[in-house]
């Protein structure tokens, strides 16, 4: 029997903090094989990055670990600082969630490739330089060479990731340990990222240590799962194993809790309400665009180009019905929800809300119309005021809409609204830093629910929250939304949470719709090129159809918002080839009842 | 970053013209004029002097007048300090507090950020908390006391080390020399020592927090590459915008320390002319110091996006 790569025995990870100290990680033994591919999934605070921090020596200066890390023989804990730079970053390298900020600012990304080669191999500053340009090469960054130039803000999220992958595996590891590698992703970049670790393994037969909190990458990914909560693995086993016969019941939770796209049944949670098809209209939007100048170009007064982030949107939304809003970063989904409850000015189109020209409105109404409608924002905790207890954030929008009403009834009605969506009334008087994100977003639900209105925004409100967390928010929702009658418009990245909670989708690429259907059509009909990319680049957390997935088709990294080109990348046969062009706009076609399909090229 | 800076440089005469508009009129405010001493002067030679300062014109002739030998580069004649213009006054002070700030500065800038440095490596540890300690006091002793102190010891009393003679005249400006300098040079320097240590130390613990550190760290990088290569760097950048308005006020001179050491600087001017209501001259230092912090504050703009390739001036 061959030895394993590491080997981790009774690792047990303590930080001493004012609060006393806490046990991240518990007694946790295991090993890594070469060339395998081991998950670690849990959620936050489970202590599976500090376990492989602590591995590497990397702890902040708080931590004190014990027990034994083996790297073919080689003890790393308690390991002098040379002795163990001799193999972090040449033999064990490690990559994380955060590529910009994990990535120096101000120095070029290939000096930073280099570094490594010059420090372990000790390379001439030539030979490390054509080295670096083969791996960019092999991580499949196009220019290689004038990337090497780039510094990490010029890069998008993607070739950030891709630099660091570079970097990790440029000395030829014999372990990479990705700390959530693909986290802070679109899905679309996730599948490019997860697809080159995949050819890494194969090429260079490197063993790869996988931490995530997606059932989804897991599945798709790796060999063998540990599955860890409170610092302690409660279950471990082949893939399979994990995915299809789960013995913990944490596992099971875990699985249940994962949104999947191939289905919109909620597992053990409340599902949603089917639409009312005789609903009267609510809202209806017609060809919104919203443009924000760009300065372009030098010179001592510089010319502005419109940046489009919507351009020409149109789309209604019933009472009760709840529509989803879906895209890439950038796509334009937050600004189109805020224009159109006019929490950013709008360039052109209009909206009517429940019959009413809100293009005509004076400023005066449309603070009174705020009763009506109401938004979630999606860092819970940033979202609210630190200084205000969580009582004063939900009453404040009773105090400034409602100025008169009396303090006894504020208080009856934020006690009432609190109980709602489940925050126990007596902590009307704590400060949002002593909850957790989860009981944070019951708050900022409860600040928009508190006049019962008829619309509220969600942007992005579960995405910052775990899995768990996250199905516990969703049911608070969709009850809410049974019980209330509100309409949604539900915005986010994640397609697989959509489908669950949405009657119909919208599809967004810079700025346009390029699909609009009821959701089944959308995630088992999709027509669009972008639309089948998208769904096709969501993992599914089932690792027989993950590995039955034909190659995936991805679209293309987002173009420039700025090149009036780009929105035609769908449509190439149309395209003017002038970057300022008025270009021409697809058609909406509607190719069944219900199912608008933005022209394209044929595939 | 030609283009803006020129765009910059055009947007403060503006802002030069609302400061020299504001302290005219502010300065008029307050009773009292040049030439109203506790000897009362007679009606008839009180009136000619006024009329040869044209301060028996309206205000507002008076302010006209004034702008208009601005645009020609006149200050004006001092009111008070016979025979000079303001022009003279300002270029004869001003080359020694330029050369005592710019010293000073030099010196603040070396120790401090030293200090700072090892303060942050050593954070939370008896190093740390001695440097801490030394800023502080550092801050809260003013010049008026430091400067007679070190006078005694260096001056008064003479040091002997070894046999080496450490004493340094008490004051005097001796065209510049350097034994002269040494003394006002470091009590100029130690606020600006204090106050950069900490701010260099505040920064580096954080820049040693954050995730690029991490992983120059999982690269198996030496300590020192990690500190000299990535963290120091973006570790000294908030020292760039303290020292523009620093420099600006130690280079303007300090009457206290100008007035201890018996310096020809122009830090006294600032307060002299207000107290004697010497109109021109309030305007000269006032008009001085705010190009002086206008181009500074250009000058650290520009520095930051050389230093720092996320900024993009445009």
């Amino acid at each position: 029997m061959t030895h394993p790569v590491l080997s981790v025995k009774n690792i047990d990870v303590r930080f001493a903090t004012q609060d006393g100290e806490v046990h991240a990680v518990k007694n946790v033994s295991f090993d890594v094989n070469q060339g395998e591919v081991i998950g670690v999934v849990g959620e936050s605070g489970s202590g599976k990055s500090q376990l492989f921090l602590a591995a590497n020596g990397l702890l902040a200066g708080n931590g004190r670990v014990t027990g034994s890390v083996l790297y073919r023989g080689t003890e790393l804990v308690g390991a002098r600082p040379a002795a163990l730079n001799a193999i972090r970053g040449s033999k064990i390298t490690m990559i994380f969630q955060d590529p910009l900020t994990s990535l120096t600012p101000h120095m070029r990304v290939g000096d930073q490739i280099m570094e490594t080669l010059r420090v372990h191999k000790h390379m001439s500053r030539e030979a490390a330089a054509q080295r670096a340009v083969e791996t960019l090469e092999l991580v499949r960054i196009p220019e290689a060479k004038r990337r090497m130039r780039q510094y990490p803000h010029e890069l998008s999220g993607g070739m950030r990731q891709r630099v660091m992958i570079a970097m990790a595996t440029a000395c030829g590891p014999d372990l990479l340990i990705a700390d959530e590698p693909t986290t802070a992703l679109d899905v679309t970049v996730q599948a490019q990222i997860l697809e080159i670790m995949r050819d890494l393994k194969r090429e260079l037969n490197t063993s790869i240590v996988l931490i995530s909190h997606d059932m989804g990458v897991i599945a798709g990914m790796c060999d063998r799962v540990q599955v860890m909560r409170h610092g302690e693995f409660v279950e471990s086993g082949p893939v399979d194993e994990i995915f299809y016969r789960p013995q913990h019941p944490y596992t099971q939770m875990l699985l249940d809790a994962m949104p999947r796209i191939d289905t919109p049944v909620r597992k053990g949670h409340i599902n949603l309400k089917p639409e009312d098809a005789n609903a009267p209209t609510l809202l209806s939007v017609d060809d919104v665009k919203v443009h924000f100048p760009v300065a372009a170009g030098g010179g001592i007064f510089p010319k502005y180009k419109p940046l489009r982030a919507v351009d020409g949107v149109s789309f209604t939304l019933k009472q009760g019905e709840t529509l989803g809003i879906v895209g890439e970063s950038g796509c334009g989904k937050s600004t189109l929800a805020r224009a159109v409850i006019k929490l950013l000015p709008k360039t052109a189109g209009t909206i009517v809300w429940c019959g009413k020209n809100l293009g005509d409105a004076s400023n005066e109404e449309i603070r009174a119309l705020r009763k009506e409608f109401q938004i979630v924002f999606q860092d819970p905790l940033a979202s609210l005021d630190p200084r205000m207890t969580i009582g004063q954030s939900i009453a404040e929008p009773l105090r400034s809409l409602e100025p008169l009403t009396s303090r006894h009834d504020v208080d009856a009605r934020v006690r009432a609204i609190m109980e709602k969506v489940g925050l126990d009334p007596a902590w009307i008087n704590r400060y949002p830093h002593e909850f957790s994100g989860g009981q944070n977003q019951r708050v900022g639900i409860a600040r928009a629910m508190i006049f019962n209105p008829k619309l509220v925004i969600c942007d992005e409100a579960v995405s910052a929250l775990d899995v768990s967390i996250q199905a516990q928010i969703i049911d608070l929702i969709l009850a809410l939304q049974a019980e209330f009658g509100m309409s949604l418009i539900f915005i986010s990245h994640d397609l697989s949470v959509v489908r669950q909670v949405a009657h119909r989708v919208m599809v967004l690429y810079l700025g346009r719709i390029v699909e609009l259907a009821p959701r089944d059509a959308i995630y088992t009909d999709a027509r669009h090129p972008y639309t089948k990319a998208l769904i096709s680049a969501v993992p599914i957390p089932d690792p027989k159809l993950e590995r039955a997935k034909a190659k995936r088709l991805l679209p293309p990294e987002l173009p420039s918002p700025l090149d009036t080109r780009s929105a035609l990348m769908f449509l190439k046969s149309k395209r003017i080839d002038d970057p300022d062009a008025e270009q021409y706009r697809p058609r909406l076609i509607e190719e069944t009842p219900g199912h608008f399909v933005a022209e394209h090229d044929p595939v | 970053m030609l283009f803006y800076a020129i765009r910059r440089v055009l947007g403060a005469i503006p802002t030069l013209l609302v400061i020299i508009t504001l302290s005219f009129f502010l300065m008029r405010l307050a009773p009292g004029g040049p030439f109203a001493g506790d000897r009362v002067l007679p009606p008839e030679i009180a009136r000619n002097i006024a009329a040869a300062y044209d301060l028996d014109k309206p205000l507002w002739q008076q302010f006209l007048i004034y702008l208009e030998r601005l645009a020609h580069g006149d200050f004006g004649p001092s009111y008070k300090i016979r025979d000079f213009t303001v022009t003279q006054l300002i270029m004869n002070g001003f080359p020694v507090s330029l050369k005592l700030g710019l010293l000073a500065i030099t010196l603040a800038v070396a120790v401090g950020t030293t200090l700072g440095i090892l303060a942050a490596l050593r954070q939370n540890r008896p190093a740390d908390y001695s440097v801490m300690t030394l800023a502080m006091i550092g801050i809260t002793i003013p010049s008026f006391v430091t400067a007679p102190l070190l006078q005694l010891i260096f001056g008064i009393y003479g040091l002997h080390i070894f046999g080496l003679n450490l004493s340094l005249p008490v004051g005097g400006w001796n065209g510049g020399a350097a034994q002269n300098l040494v003394l006002p040079v470091i009590v100029l320097a130690l606020g600006p020592i204090a106050v950069i240590a900490r701010i260099t130390r505040g920064s580096m613990v954080e820049v040693l927090r954050s995730n690029f550190i991490r992983t120059a760290r999982a690269k198996g990088l030496p300590t020192w590459r990690i500190i000299v290569h990535h963290a120091l760097h973006a570790g000294l950048l908030p020292l760039v915008s303290y020292l523009g308005p620093a420099i600006a006020d130690i280079v303007s001179g300090s009457l206290i320390v100008e007035q201890i050491f018996g310096l020809p600087g122009i830090g006294r001017y600032f307060v002299q002319a207000a107290l004697n209501r010497d109109y021109t001259l309030v305007m000269g230092v006032t008009i001085f110091y705010a190009a002086l912090i206008i181009t500074l504050n250009l000058l650290v703009d520009l520095l930051y996006g050389v230093l720092d390739p996320r900024v993009r001036l445009k």
